[in-house]
């Protein structure tokens, strides 16, 4: 909502200052997102004296002026006004202002008379329309002063952030309540230049039909039309707008149209009731109404664009169609022209929901349609309208065919809440004093109809608060004028509760510690992809085919980041995630599955380069097997990774496929080291504690054996049968040493080391002991796996 | 008793001794073993020979042999640092020690998981747990139980991205859609059962919106729910002030102003003294010199009622804030984007400190 400083002050009756006023309505709920000028800024004219005037010498129409601008020099300046005299005070151009135009003043010469600098007419800073003169300023202030401490800086536009609750603060009316209960000030309509007097006669009230001015008005849609108002001004001069109408819709960014529509406009700026005039002679049948539309309807809006309107639209008629969509936007069939003599004022109330959803299927959001859906004051608009009726009036010099009409075929009133003190302070923690209360109540035009002790207070909501529906509706607004900032905050005291944490929160941080100590650095990816993985759930509604599907995996999005880097020429990427993927459910409009995976892409070196050093490694395969491996003993405790391929998986128990690790390919510049990758799902945290194992003091024994393995036979074989076969001789671990491919060995076969160790808790072991141990394992390889010592 | 006759090899030993201080060291090595060996040392052997003698003749050289072993064993030890220290004095000599120590790569947590971490944690010491919940919701879930009227202006505020159906036809209110908030998070943690709740509820939500500099289709919320007997708005300041201050810092100011949400009432907003100009006015604080932060309230009665908590007894608040706009006030980011890429010159900015 844009409003106009100016326009509050009206309402007020005193100046104020924008910035305080965006101060204070912060604090009341409708922060003031801009400040903006209206109009011209003067900061750079002064007020200067005119100590001599001459004749120029080589034209009639102009005189060559000496003008003191207080500076302590004078200056020679060429002026055309009529009115200028010696003695007299005008606002003065020094060389260098930038004109409201945009033009600069310079010195220069004037058929040969020397110019250094400007006097100006009203029009000249962008105050009005007269220039027949130079703007005379009546003033004692000293030369130099500038010009806007005297005329009051020009208007200024605050941008008000209304919260969805508030159609009231749609108007400005609604705004200077706010600020008079915080300047604890009264307020009241601003007088209106020029107008008349007498106020206008109510308009004779009807049920669902009435007439005004030779036209019947017809409410067919009680529930989408609950009020409408009408009436007729004859005899009306469409033409352009006072100054200042016009000024007063400038400031809140409203383009004069003509007078008429100018009047709507101006009363739904100012009381938050949007209005319509049609030419009413354009009336077909000399009829008007509301009614829903039916299906295939069509209207001309006033943009010229013929729509079709949506079947149970809200719709204003006339005796033969369409012509509006109710509180969305007229027909141009029907719009006041500059030949309409007569012209019919529509003011009504609409169900907002009706307004809201014509407007959406329309796709047309006006200044209307927002302040209807937001919700008007229906038992308002009888105010409204008569205003409305009076300016148009007073403005087109038209006369108002009485009486005018209200059909409201059911009439009602705001409702009543009752409000308990003692549920005040349940909810505020405040005592606060009935009067208090009663004081915050009035303030927003509320009537407190209780006395002091009843236990509870019986509130009138005023019609313009449609949020003020219940008991703590009122006590958000007593908190609210009485001031939040009131409210002690003092820390009370804490009664435990036991919940444990999420057990998925304890494993994505561990998740995340691992992978940061290996070296990695976390990215979040946006959690929307292209489509292309049909386990992936697919939006309704995405905000590009770049995002037409939920992710069901980590690494593609990462993938796409590790490109992103080599783009930039960073070789080195070591990228993770911990996030949710989805995927789609068997069942179909169920929920897809979510699940908590961690994944990352490593490539490039696997250290920093250091002078001391060889050139450092690149990641490899290995690296992103030991990165799945611890990521799945947080999540899966002894899980295995299988191989797959070129790649490692991880399956749980149910068979279900948890992760992977491997090689992947991505679109590489030449330069690139390999990528690799690897994607855990992280279920919940074990909670079981680690057991302590004796730490014994007897020694371990090794030994190392070099095997020839045969082509095809995979080295987890031979740890897994030297496992089982050794236990039971004190065997406790089988560490992979080395492997070698040498074609001495054969064509298909490689030797691999493995490294035995052998540890007794309760003695030490004996050589004999151990060799005779590892020759039993030798035999076993042999036998069951033909895995024979390398023959050196 | 008479005078102990010197014995000629424990005079010979005790030049020896003498001797340690000048060793080089393989010739002190040498001499540890002839002396203190297990097998051969000179002296270990008269240790072990002392076996056959008299008590009294063990009295007499024990107590000597003893105190020859240890002062053995301490110059020895004392010569062998010497040694050492000498040795590295001679490797170390000519080596330019300006000279760049080992890198090695440092991993760092995203900025705004950093922020969620604190956020968690502060909230842990005031006895908030982490719940989670799904990123797809129902309508239900997401707006309906959450006092959203369903054709209201406030729902413009939450412009919704929806699951395809794929052909199913959803239940009134049970459409899927990805969570506009975590609010959700709250209507699970209530029906599951009774109050009092105290929880901190962390996660991605979504709108449809455009990535510009400060918007993003999808981003982190991080929300609170206290619900219990007596807790009022005074609890609500009282708990987010403290908050801001072990945030922000001690001496933080806050400032409450009224707000609007459906799903509390009243609502506010929480705006702290922008860090920037503390409090003066600058062009991140649009000249206000407050920083919006956090926007809370006093759970709506109705929320409470969907949720089927007594209103009358139970009382709570709720609140909320963006983890991505908090870390882009902190580390001075002027556009959202850079949150959601993985530029390693970006994210290797923020090492990790602490967590
Ligand atoms: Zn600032």
């Amino acid at each position: 909502m844009n409003a106009s400083r100016a326009w509050l002050e009206a309402f007020l009756r005193q100046p104020l200052d924008a910035e305080d006023v965006a101060q204070r309505l912060a604090m009341l709920g409708a922060p003031v997102d801009a400040i903006e000028p209206v109009g011209a800024d003067l900061s750079a004219f002064v007020v200067a004296t005119v100590t001599k005037v001459r004749a120029h010498p080589d034209a009639d129409k102009l005189r060559v002026t000496t003008v003191d601008d207080g500076s302590g020099s004078t200056w020679s300046v060429v002026c055309g006004a009529p009115n200028v005299v010696a003695g007299g005070r005008y606002p003065f151009a020094r060389i260098g202002t930038t004109m409201p135009g945009g033009m600069v003043i310079e010195r220069r010469k004037l058929r040969g008379e020397v110019s250094e600098g400007m006097l100006c007419s009203a029009r000249e800073l962008g105050l009005g329309e007269e220039h027949d003169g130079l703007l005379t300023l009546e003033t004692d202030a000293p030369d130099g002063t500038p010009v806007v401490t005297l005329l009051g800086a020009g208007d200024q536009r605050l941008v008000v952030d209304v919260t969805p609750n508030r159609p009231d603060l749609f108007g400005h009316k609604g705004i200077a309540r706010e600020l008079a209960a915080s300047l604890n000030i009264p307020f009241r309509l601003p007088e209106i230049p020029g107008l008349a007097a007498t106020d206008v006669p109510p308009p004779e009230r009807a049920g669902d039909s009435g007439s005004t001015g030779g036209i019947t008005v017809t409410i067919a849609d009680r529930q989408g039309c609950p009020r409408f108002l009408a009436g007729v001004v004859r005899n009306v001069k469409i033409g352009p707008t006072p100054d200042w109408l016009r000024n007063r819709l400038a400031a809140v960014g409203v383009r004069s149209i003509n007078n008429v529509v100018d009047v709507t406009n101006y009363v739904m700026f100012e009381l938050n009731q949007p209005m319509h005039a049609y030419d009413a002679d354009a009336l077909r049948g000399a009829a008007v109404g509301v009614r829903a539309a039916g299906s295939g309807e069509v209207l001309v809006t006033l943009d010229g664009s013929s729509r079709t309107i949506p079947e149970g639209a809200l719709v204003i008629v006339d005796g033969a169609g369409v012509i509006g969509v109710a509180g969305v936007m007229g027909g141009r069939d029907s719009e006041v022209t500059g030949a309409t003599t007569n012209v019919l004022l529509e003011c009504a109330a609409f169900d907002p929901s009706r307004v809201r959803a014509a407007r959406r299927a329309l796709g047309m959001s006006t200044d209307a349609s927002q302040r209807f859906e937001r919700g008007t004051d229906r038992w308002g608009a009888v105010d409204a309208f008569r205003r409305a009726m009076q300016l148009l009036a007073s403005v087109t010099a038209g006369t108002i065919d009485l009486p005018t009409v209200d059909c409201f075929p059911a009439p009602s009133h705001p409702p009543r809440i009752f409000l308990r003190p003692s549920r005040v302070r349940q909810v505020l923690g405040l005592d606060l004093d009935w009067r208090e209360i009663e004081r915050c109540l009035v303030a927003i035009g509320a009537t407190v109809v209780s006395k002091p002790d009843d236990a509870r207070i019986a509130v009138d909501v005023p019609g313009w608060r449609p949020d003020l529906v219940a008991e703590i509706d009122l006590i958000e607004e007593v908190a609210r004028i009485h001031g939040y900032e009131a409210i002690p905050a003092t820390v009370g005291a804490v009664r435990p509760v036991f919940r444990p944490d999420d057990t998925g929160w304890a494993a994505a941080r561990a998740a995340r510690r691992l992978l940061v100590a290996a070296g990695l650095s976390e990215v979040l990816t946006l959690p929307m992809v292209a489509a292309g993985d049909p386990a992936a759930p697919v939006l309704l509604n995405p905000l590009s085919n770049d995002h037409r599907c939920l992710r069901a995996a980590l690494v593609p999005a990462l993938l796409t980041e590790v490109e992103r880097n080599w783009a930039v020429h960073t070789g080195d990427v070591r990228l993770f995630e911990v996030g949710t993927v989805f995927s789609v459910s068997d069942q179909p409009g169920a929920a897809p599955r979510e699940t908590q995976h961690a994944a990352f892409t490593i490539t490039g070196r696997r250290q920093p380069a250091h002078w001391n050093d060889d050139k450092p490694r690149a990641w490899d395969r290995w690296d992103a097997k030991e990165l799945v491996r611890q990521l799945v003993d947080l999540a899966h405790p002894g899980a295995e990774l299988q191989v797959e391929g070129e790649s490692w998986a991880v399956h749980a128990p149910d068979g279900r496929r948890i992760g992977h690790a491997g090689p992947v390919t991505a679109d590489s510049p030449p330069w690139a080291d390999p990528v690799f990758a690897g994607e855990v799902e992280l279920g919940p945290m074990t909670t079981a504690h680690a057991q302590f194992a004796p730490l014994t003091m007897f020694p371990a024994v090794t030994r190392d054996l070099t095997l020839r393995v045969p082509a095809g036979r995979p080295v987890a074989d031979i740890s897994t049968l030297l496992v089982q076969r050794g236990t039971r001789h004190d065997l406790r671990a089988v560490h992979v040493v080395d492997e070698y491919r040498d074609p001495a060995v054969g064509a298909d076969a490689r030797s691999v080391t493995v490294r035995l160790v052998f540890r007794n808790d309760q003695r030490t072991l004996t050589d004999t002991e151990v060799d005779q141990a590892t020759g039993r394992l030798r035999t076993s390889l042999e036998r069951e796996l033909d895995v024979s010592l390398r023959s050196s | 008793m008479s005078a102990p006759i010197e014995d000629p090899p424990l005079t010979n030993l005790r030049d020896r001794l003498a001797a340690i201080a000048t060793l080089d060291a393989a010739a002190l090595e040498a001499e540890d073993i002839a002396i203190l060996g297990r097998k051969q040392g000179e002296l270990t052997g008269r240790l072990k020979s002392l076996a056959a003698l008299s008590i009294e003749e063990k009295r007499a050289q024990g107590a000597e042999l003893n105190a020859l072993k240890v002062q053995f064993e301490a110059a020895i030890g004392v010569r062998r640092v010497e040694l050492a220290d000498a040795a590295r004095q001679r490797e170390g000599a000519g080596v330019d020690l300006t000279m760049p120590g080992r890198e090695a790569w440092r991993g760092t947590m995203h900025p705004v998981t950093v922020v969620i971490d604190e956020i968690v944690e502060i909230f842990g010491a005031l006895g908030f747990s982490v719940a989670l919940g799904p990123e797809v919701e129902s309508e239900e879930n997401n707006f309906g139980a959450l006092n959203f009227a369903p054709d209201h202006p406030a729902m413009d505020m939450h412009d919704t991205l929806y699951l395809d159906p794929q052909g199913a036809v959803p239940a009134e209110g049970q459409r899927l859609l990805l969570r506009t908030h975590t609010s959700p998070v709250q209507v699970r943690v209530m029906r599951e059962g009774p109050p009092p709740y105290r929880v901190v509820i962390p996660g991605t939500v979504y709108r449809n919106d455009a990535f510009d500099p400060s918007h993003a289709p999808a981003f982190a919320q991080i929300e609170g729910l206290a619900v219990d007997e007596g807790i009022t708005f005074v609890d609500l300041k009282a708990t987010l002030a403290h908050f801001a201050e072990r945030f922000f810092g001690r001496g933080t100011t806050v400032r409450f102003r009224p707000s609007f949400f459906p799903f509390t009432e009243p609502s506010a907003e929480m705006d702290v003294a922008c860090q920037l100009c503390a409090g003066q006015g600058c062009a991140a604080c649009k000249g206000t010199g407050w920083m919006e932060i956090l926007g809370c309230g006093m759970v709506h009665e109705n929320v409470l009622r969907n949720c089927a908590v007594d209103p009358e007894r139970w009382t709570g608040f709720a609140f909320g804030m963006g983890p991505q706009r908090i870390a882009m006030l902190r580390h001075g980011v002027p556009d959202i984007r850079h949150l959601y890429a993985g530029d390693m010159r970006f994210l290797q900015q923020f090492p990790s400190v602490g967590s």
